[in-house]
């Protein structure tokens, strides 16, 4: 009999029989991952209370304003956009948006969890557009029922001087949609920095500087200062908001509504586009 | 059957991984061991497609591991029981991953009660000691009943009752004719655990062969041989070519021999009448044999595997 430690008689090993990979698996795992932290509804529902609280107390000033004005309370009145939609609150939304948007990713670099999960899917930029696409959803659902009660708990307080306004008031749905989808934007955004950076504390840092104070150092007093004011998410918003049309007189330079609308879409668009790519080429 | 060829890595100027080249086969459990450093991590990575090689390459099954679109039902992996998310519950990190490979439900309740969890199934992983997350990490990597099994320093912070449930788990697995790839530095369970291995130093290979023959590389193998007659024994050994060692006390001297099989002893013994009243075959241990062979692996670096 031979020495045969190199060659012992093996088993064969059990066939590998395996379903279609399906992105909606992809999707279906991404959601349980969302829902089953604990942070996740806790973060919403305090963030919505703060929103639909914010346009209520800008919508209070405004009531209180309009009883010391005496105005004539029968005189039809014009939507007060950024009672429905304070900047307060909207701004914090975005800021909030934008950190869960990264954590979702952050968190798993952090962890380490994303070697878990690269090894459960080498397919990383799949993995990513999943991540993206729950997020975006989850953000839509959200930001949708955090305009829509903002928009109506405004209304509410401002009938009491019959200057609430119904939703079918010309501006009032583009109001609406642009502080509904400003949550998913945000999100992406935050999502994509995630990817890029991995690191949580300057990931969040990194979020809050872009969306928020980025768009203060450009003034639109200049064209390409102003040109690069009007590609900001956060001016965007405001333009979309706002209902009234530019001062002609005015010499800062206005953000058009279609341009803003672009806006909208570009910068998530290339959020997750730069998170796919790098991710595909990048060690994990 | 994992493969690697010529593997390297390079960080800038430091070489992790060195035209690394061994075969892992199925049915077997295979240890993989180094010092700290040596770079078994950073293989095992290029294995499971996380670090892409700056040469060479690794197949597991034939094919390169990063061109499953899904990973779970090729290869079960454990590289650091940490690498999970705090908040979760158990069952919800592993519903997450067997949905994101098509994997029934029910798999996660039969691979949780199959560690040892089942009661744990719904608390926060972010309280589990490291041994409870060990096993958490073993569900992960038995989640797809994959045939290509990579663990690495399984044993981390596992109790006795722990080490042995996963030393049986190793080897049922590798009885299944699951290919079983453990990295350790913790030589005694090597010893104990795997039938072949692979040893590794600064990033290259010092051997690929069966525990036994590793071991017996050790040149510190030797005979002890108990005699009243010790210095008649040691004249008579040292004359047949062995080199001899006194051990032992006083009254109950011992000799510790190294050069000579134990049956030529007793047969150098015989013919020169000496009575003999031990004769014990000393085995140097793994752990021996491997601090010899990685105190400088440069010099062990000649040999090919294959």
């Amino acid at each position: 009999m031979t020495a045969s430690t190199s060659v012992p008689p093996t088993a064969s090993p059990p066939p590998v029989s395996e379903p279609a990979a399906r992105f909606r698996d992809l999707l279906a795992s991404e959601w349980i991952k969302m829902r089953s932290l604990r942070s996740t509804p806790w973060t919403i529902t305090l963030t919505t209370l703060f929103v639909i609280g914010s346009a209520a107390v800008a919508a209070l000033a405004d009531y209180n304003k309009l009883a010391g004005s005496g105005a004539s309370t029968r005189e039809p009145r014009d939507f007060l956009p950024f009672d429905a939609y304070p900047a307060a609150g909207y701004l914090t939304l975005m800021l909030v948006a934008g950190s869960i948007g990264a954590v979702t990713v952050v968190s798993e670099y952090s962890s380490g969890l994303i070697r878990t999960t690269t090894v459960a899917v080498p397919a990383r930029g799949s993995v990513v557009l999943a991540k993206a696409a729950v997020t975006a959803a989850l953000w839509t659902v959200v930001g949708t029922a955090i305009a829509t009660g903002s928009f109506l708990v405004s209304q509410a307080i401002l009938n009491g001087r019959h200057a609430g306004v119904p939703i079918t008031h010309p501006g009032v749905l583009r109001a609406l949609v642009a502080s509904a989808l400003l949550a998913p934007v945000c999100a992406l955004i935050g999502l994509g920095l995630g990817v890029l950076i991995r690191h949580s504390a300057t990931t969040v840092l990194t979020v809050a500087f872009t969306l928020l104070m980025l768009p203060t150092i450009f003034s639109r007093s200049e064209r390409w200062s102003a040109d690069i004011n009007h590609a900001m998410p956060v001016t965007a918003w405001r333009r979309l908001v706002q209902n009234w049309p530019p001062d002609p007189e005015s010499l800062a330079y206005t953000a058009t509504v279609p341009g803003s609308w672009i806006v909208y879409v570009l910068w998530p668009l290339i959020a997750v586009a730069l998170a796919v790519a790098v991710v595909r080429r990048r060690d994990v | 059957m994992i493969e690697v060829n010529e593997l390297t890595k390079r960080y800038g100027d430091k070489t992790a991984v060195d035209r690394l080249s061994f075969t892992v086969h199925p049915g077997r459990v295979t240890g993989f061991l180094g010092p700290n450093g040596a770079g078994k991590t950073t293989t095992l990575r290029m294995i499971l497609g996380l670090d892409a090689p700056t040469g060479g390459a690794t197949t597991v099954s034939g094919v390169r591991f990063r061109g499953h679109p899904r990973g779970l039902r090729h290869v079960g992996a454990l590289l650091d029981a940490n690498q999970v998310h705090g908040g979760r519950s158990a069952a919800a990190h592993l519903s997450a991953l067997a949905r994101s490979n098509g994997i029934p439900p029910r798999r996660v309740d039969e691979v949780l009660r199959e560690v040892g969890l089942a009661d744990a199934a719904t608390r926060r992983i972010g309280g589990f000691s490291l041994g409870m997350k060990q096993r958490l990490g073993i569900a992960t990597a038995l989640l797809g009943d994959p045939p290509v099994l990579m663990f690495d320093e399984p044993v981390n912070g596992m109790d006795p009752e722990g080490v042995l449930w996963m030393r049986r788990l190793f080897r049922r697995l590798a009885d299944e004719g699951r290919t079983v790839f453990l990295s350790s530095h913790l030589m005694s369970e090597m010893e104990n655990t795997a039938d072949q291995l692979v040893v590794i130093g600064r990033g290259r290979l010092i051997a690929a062969e069966s525990v036994r023959d590793f071991a017996a590389r050790s040149t510190r193998l030797s005979v002890v041989v108990g005699t009243p007659l010790a210095a008649e024994l040691a004249a008579v050994l040292t004359a047949a070519g062995a080199s001899v060692e006194p051990e032992g006390s006083a009254g109950a001297e011992k000799l510790a021999v190294t050069g000579l099989p134990a049956d030529r002893i007793g047969a150098l013994a015989l013919k020169n009448r000496i009575p003999l009243n031990e004769l014990t075959t000393r085995t140097a241990s793994l752990e021996e044999a491997f601090m010899e062979l990685t105190a400088d692996s440069v010099e062990y670096l000649a040999g090919e595997p294959r």
